[in-house]
């Protein structure tokens, strides 16, 4: 986007602010996995913020939002408070899921956010009966379903596009392309034309986007949100984008060679929304400020939450279901 | 009291709950036609194609979408037309289904009812004869359902339907003719309680689902011989009438477990071993179980048969527990 008139400075300014909690959120992760406080394996999406950033501005409170393993970002632009999520992160009572889902669950029902997957794939057909069910009930909200590069080739993305577009479902599905499926090039691994061409082969309407270009993610979701709005189906939306970090935060990513990395760290969409906003006269000191509030809120949500106290050993015991004992003295 | 089918019971089951209940919908391979046994007919008449769904051949997307669909709150009755197709959808039922309200630490609750039709009826082979109850009874989260009776196939449904569990609803193909007497009005059975099929004071068989009609004749001809069998039709596996199943076994000192479905690691193992940890001192007879073997269903009938643990076993069994063989 050229900057000047056209550019929505204050449109622009709240993806800068997202962006950075988000990539303050995960690097606090990541120093809380360093200190071993966060306990089991967390997914960053360092690099991939503007993705998460541009498609959830279109989503309204009642709006539904599933995600994948590496959520933390499309968590946060839903709304979730990331003082519980970080809770939820280190295990702790408060969390999302009381301590009891970690990263990979992580859930705020109350901002529709009806969770991340530890399963590659297994959200898309999730997100396809959400929207069923809103279609069932006449309801006016839709359901963005955000998955990865891996997921196209899994059966449920096959069947959940099928299943969306057949019933003309209220879907939004935003393939969030790392160029990564865990550790392995996507590219080598995936036949045919793409995510893309995957999902017009079932007659979904699909756009291609620069996703590290945050205001182009956002341009993109504004057509395709307001395309299901108005009654026209599910739509896709592929973003390129690239993951600055490894598959997990103890994965080094040595299987990457460092000048492809570097290549991609100078396009990371951070830097790139913060030269936009330089150019359109905000100052160096305010966008520094951006960053400084969201590092100064993530760390205040990490010493919180090392503060909270771990769940009692009796959360084994609820919310399994409601039929029958689960304790092993009941037998 | 009506006579009803078990396949009548089923869909009336569901009809009424779906009068009762907007939300209650089903959505499965050719529902629309009646269902390939015919537990569908005349529903879409009633309620239309939106809550008398058809679906693609797409099991996992019927199950993961009767799971995103269930946590948006609505009640969705999903038909897998076999038990051994559900085996496309596991990921969608043990994985979520089971495991969304725990791991999501209670926010949310998953409403569905998945109707599996399992067993052997007559040269269906291997891919669409098996009963595989006891692998779902392994998976917290899950209720498990086996109805043996019309009236339990009907009040068990529609328990399933309000239940806010996922519930696997096993109904046993062999058994859609079978005709027996419904109470009138609302008829519930909630889960957990077992029925008292015979009493007797010689041997406690416990079995569930079509088999329990195998043990019946297999009582009935006892009886002749002078040995008295209580009889128990478990219903659901998860939960189990641990109760009841324990206060018989003290009576009579004698356990026999039979079950269609393969012995080894069947569920008749969880019951057997329960029921020697409890009353191991007090038995009269070392427990038996009665299981299919571990081998494969066939497509020829004497193949087939072989597999078949006939009453003809069960009297068996219950003789030489009595010391009579």
């Amino acid at each position: 986007m050229t900057p000047g008139s056209n550019l929505d400075q204050d449109r622009l300014r709240r993806h800068h602010r997202l962006m950075w909690r988000i990539r303050a959120f995960e690097e606090q992760a990541l120093k809380g996995l360093d200190d071993k406080l966060v306990l089991g394996a967390i997914h960053p999406s360092i690099g991939q913020e503007a993705v998460a950033s541009g498609v959830t501005a279109h989503l309204t409170r009642q709006d539904i939002l599933l995600s994948t393993h590496r959520g933390h970002g499309h968590t946060l632009g839903k709304g979730a408070d990331s003082a519980a999520m970080m809770r939820e992160l280190l295990g702790r009572e408060g969390g999302n899921c009381g301590g009891k889902g970690g990263s990979m669950h992580i859930a705020d029902f109350s901002v529709g956010m009806l969770g991340a997957n530890g399963v590659v794939a297994a959200n898309i057909v999730i997100a396809a009966g959400a929207a069923h069910a809103i279609k069932l009930k006449r309801e006016p909200h839709l359901v963005c379903c955000l998955f990865g590069d891996g997921a196209i080739n899994r059966g449920p993305f096959l069947e959940g596009l099928n299943w969306a577009a057949v019933f003309h479902l209220p879907v939004l599905f935003v393939c969030e392309d790392n160029g990564y499926a865990a550790t392995t090039r996507t590219k080598t691994m995936t036949a045919g034309g793409g995510a893309s061409a995957r999902a017009r082969s079932f007659g979904i309407p699909a756009v291609e986007v620069d996703g590290n270009d945050v205001l182009a993610v956002d341009a993109a979701a504004a057509d395709l949100t307001q395309a299901i709005r108005a009654g026209g189906g599910p739509r896709f939306l592929h973003a390129r984008t690239y993951r600055l970090t490894g598959h997990t935060g103890s994965d080094p990513a040595a299987y990457r060679p460092a000048d492809e990395v570097a290549a991609r760290r100078r396009e990371e969409p951070i830097g790139r929304a913060a030269e936009l906003l330089r150019d359109a006269g905000v100052t160096p000191d305010a966008l520094q400020g951006d960053q400084s509030e969201a590092v100064a809120e993530m760390l205040a949500a990490y010493r919180a939450a090392v503060d909270a106290p771990f769940p009692s050993a009796a959360q084994a015991f609820t919310d399994v279901q409601d039929a029958g004992d689960p304790r092993m003295e009941a037998f | 009291m009506a006579m009803t089918s078990y396949l009548e019971a089923g869909r009336d089951a569901l009809a009424e709950e779906m009068r009762r209940d907007p939300l209650v919908w089903a959505v499965g391979e050719d529902l629309g036609r009646g269902g390939v046994f015919g537990q569908y007919k005349g529903l879409v008449e009633e309620f239309g194609p939106e809550r008398i769904a058809d679906a693609p051949i797409s099991e996992a997307a019927i199950m993961g979408a009767a799971v995103g669909a269930a946590m948006m709150g609505t009640r969705p009755v999903v038909e897998m037309r076999f038990s051994d197709f559900a085996l496309c959808a596991m990921d969608e039922l043990v994985n979520q289904a089971a495991k969304a309200r725990f791991m999501f630490g209670g926010q949310t609750r998953v409403p569905l009812v998945v109707r599996e039709p399992i067993g052997m009826w007559r040269s269906s082979a291997a891919q669409h004869s098996q009963s595989l109850e006891a692998w779902y009874a392994h998976v917290p989260g899950l209720v498990v359902v086996c109805p043996a009776t019309p009236a339990d196939a009907k009040g068990l449904l529609k328990s399933a339907i309000r239940s806010d569990d996922p519930v696997v609803f096993m109904e046993h193909k062999n058994l859609w003719g079978l005709t027996g007497e419904v109470p009138d009005g609302e008829h519930l059975v909630p889960f957990g309680q077992a029925r008292l099929v015979r009493p007797g004071s010689d041997v406690t068989i416990v079995s569930w689902s079509a088999q329990v009609h195998v043990a019946a004749e297999a009582a009935e001809g006892l009886e002749a011989e002078g040995i008295e069998v209580e009889l128990i039709d478990l219903r659901t596996l998860w939960p189990w009438d641990k109760a009841r199943v324990l206060a018989s076994v003290e009576k009579t000192g004698r356990l026999l477990v039979t079950h269609e479905s393969v012995a080894v690691a069947g569920f008749g193992a969880e019951i057997a071993a329960t029921v020697a940890e409890h009353l191991g001192p007090q038995l009269k007879a070392p427990v038996r179980r009665l299981g299919a073997p571990r081998t494969l269903i066939a497509y020829a009938p004497p193949v087939e048969n072989a597999v078949r643990v006939t009453s003809a076993a069960i009297a068996d069994a219950a003789r030489s527990m009595m010391g009579r063989d």
